[in-house]
């Protein structure tokens, strides 16, 4: 069976496309829960797990690839028209 | 259930997976020359390398610590060395530092024997076939993985590689440190984006300290060259292929070392001083990088690649991993594992974790990779000049 897509770490807001996922199909993730996609996810690409507001981090792999740029919704595609690197903002001890 | 692997004992405690003659090159003048010695040895291997002479302070260092390390690495059992003669890397002084290892070694100059480049040969084949003949008399035995040091590299890179074999990497090399041995992460500009990560995982504030400062120095470096660095990063293909942040580009890279802590940062080709994790400051060119695990004693390599590489290590054999199914078809031959199965077939990192590890296992107690069947056998050795370099001696 083919996974359409991964989650890199139990905490991540966001998952890992593994094939062109199109707008408007639904994926089911391991606890039953469905999203609904909301634009097309090309191959190796992320999609919101969970709804994140502007300013929230954004996490894949347990740890933080960057910061929302505007609101992100459940399904939504996430890149650089919405989130942007966060790791110049942290402090040396975060 | 002990975990162990069939090995050969050397001198000094060290276990080889591999039982090789090196027969090393101080300088390249003599490289033809060793080509055709080992070309009539068995088990032999040629050290072919483009420096030994002309060079100066941490570049001429550089070159000396990493001719030694591939001589003194366990998989070697004994070395010969032929000199030219008048070259600065001496072989009088390459033999010195490499019999401190108490294996055998043997020396001469090509100057020094009557007759030519002919005569070198015949009498090189005779110094090597007579060590050949000693190593074929040693068995395997079983030793556990404590023994072992992994290396870790990545190479033609692609948006899957990140998500598929270095992670799963990762969970071999947590497995060798939880095992008592030793695994090293080269390739620094790639950590750029994560030192914060990193220093979080350091055993100590020296150590922290000692990730920080290089990776700080480098983005300076780079932007008094006129490179902004950070403002290339990721690249216009990182992006079209899903990175959306270098933070993001870098954990993928990193995802190889794991979660263990990270015991040290080495100087290139700088053999590690204890066990566990251990980061080394390489600027990411395989080759380079390969030849600095060897040299800093690895006796094995992970090497993941999306878009495929052909490339082995005359010293330690590389295991190749590849997430991308186009590539693993393409490049069947080159490619040891097939780790796009993550994406054709569901299977999980922890599925694959398995897989790399029974091969791996299997590597450590003979069985060829791709790229030592082919013969594959690449070095380089990065020289460390300019000014990045000379804060690192």
């Amino acid at each position: 069976m083919k996974n359409n897509f991964i989650i890199m770490n139990s905490e991540d807001n966001c998952a890992t496309s593994l094939v062109e996922i199109p707008k408007d199909d639904e994926v089911k993730l391991n606890g039953g829960k469905i999203i609904k996609i909301n634009q097309n996810i090309p191959f190796g690409h992320k999609f919101a797990l969970i709804k994140i507001s502007k300013d929230d981090l954004v996490k894949k792999y347990g740890e933080i690839i960057g910061v929302a740029t505007d609101n992100i919704e459940v399904g939504d595609w996430i890149h650089t028209h919405n989130i942007k690197s966060y790791y110049l903002e942290m402090k040396r001890d975060d | 259930m002990i975990e162990e692997f069939m090995g050969y004992q050397r001198p000094k405690g060290q276990v080889g997976i591999r039982n090789k003659i090196a027969i090393l090159p101080s300088v390249s003048c003599v490289n033809n020359v060793i080509q055709q010695i080992a070309n009539k040895v068995e088990n032999s291997v040629a050290l072919k390398h483009p420096l030994g002479c002309g060079q100066f302070g941490t570049d001429f260092s550089y070159t000396l610590r990493t001719l030694v390390g591939l001589a003194t690495n366990p998989n070697v059992y004994g070395t010969l060395i032929v000199g030219l003669g008048c070259e600065q890397m001496s072989s009088k002084t390459l033999r010195g530092q490499i019999k401190k290892s108490k294996k055998p070694v043997e020396f001469f100059n090509l100057q020094d024997v009557e007759g030519g480049s002919a005569s070198a040969i015949e009498k090189g084949i005779k110094y090597a076939k007579k060590m050949a003949d000693e190593a074929s008399e040693l068995k395997r035995e079983p030793f556990d993985f404590s023994n072992l040091v992994l290396g870790l590299e990545c190479g033609g890179s692609d948006s899957i590689s990140g998500i598929t074999a270095n992670p799963a990497v990762g969970v071999i090399s947590d497995k060798i440190v939880e095992l008592g041995g030793t695994s090293i992460l080269p390739e620094f500009t790639e950590w750029v984006g994560t030192e914060h990560l990193l220093v979080k995982r350091a055993i100590n504030e020296e150590i922290a300290e000692k990730i920080y400062t290089p990776l700080r120095y480098f983005i300076e470096y780079t932007k008094n060259q006129g490179i902004d660095f950070l403002g290339i990063q990721p690249t216009p293909g990182n992006i079209e292929g899903g990175l959306s942040t270098i933070e993001e580009k870098s954990l993928g890279t990193i995802s190889k070392s794991g979660k263990a802590p990270i015991q040290g940062v080495l100087k290139y080709s700088e053999k590690p001083k204890g066990k566990g994790l251990w980061l080394m400051i390489e600027p990411g060119y395989d080759i380079e990088s390969m030849t600095g695990l060897a040299a800093a004693g690895a006796q094995i390599i992970c090497m993941t690649t999306g878009r495929g590489s052909p490339c082995g290590n005359p010293i330690a054999p590389v295991i190749k991993l590849c997430g991308n199914p186009k590539t693993c078809d393409w490049m069947a031959m080159n490619i040891d594992i097939d780790a796009s199965k993550i994406i054709t077939e569901g299977k999980s990192i922890e599925d694959l974790a398995e897989q790399i590890w029974q091969r791996l296992k299997a590597v450590c107690n003979g069985e060829l990779t791709m790229a030592e069947n082919l013969g594959f056998e690449d070095l380089a050795i990065w020289r460390a000049m300019g000014g990045f370099a000379s804060m690192l001696k």
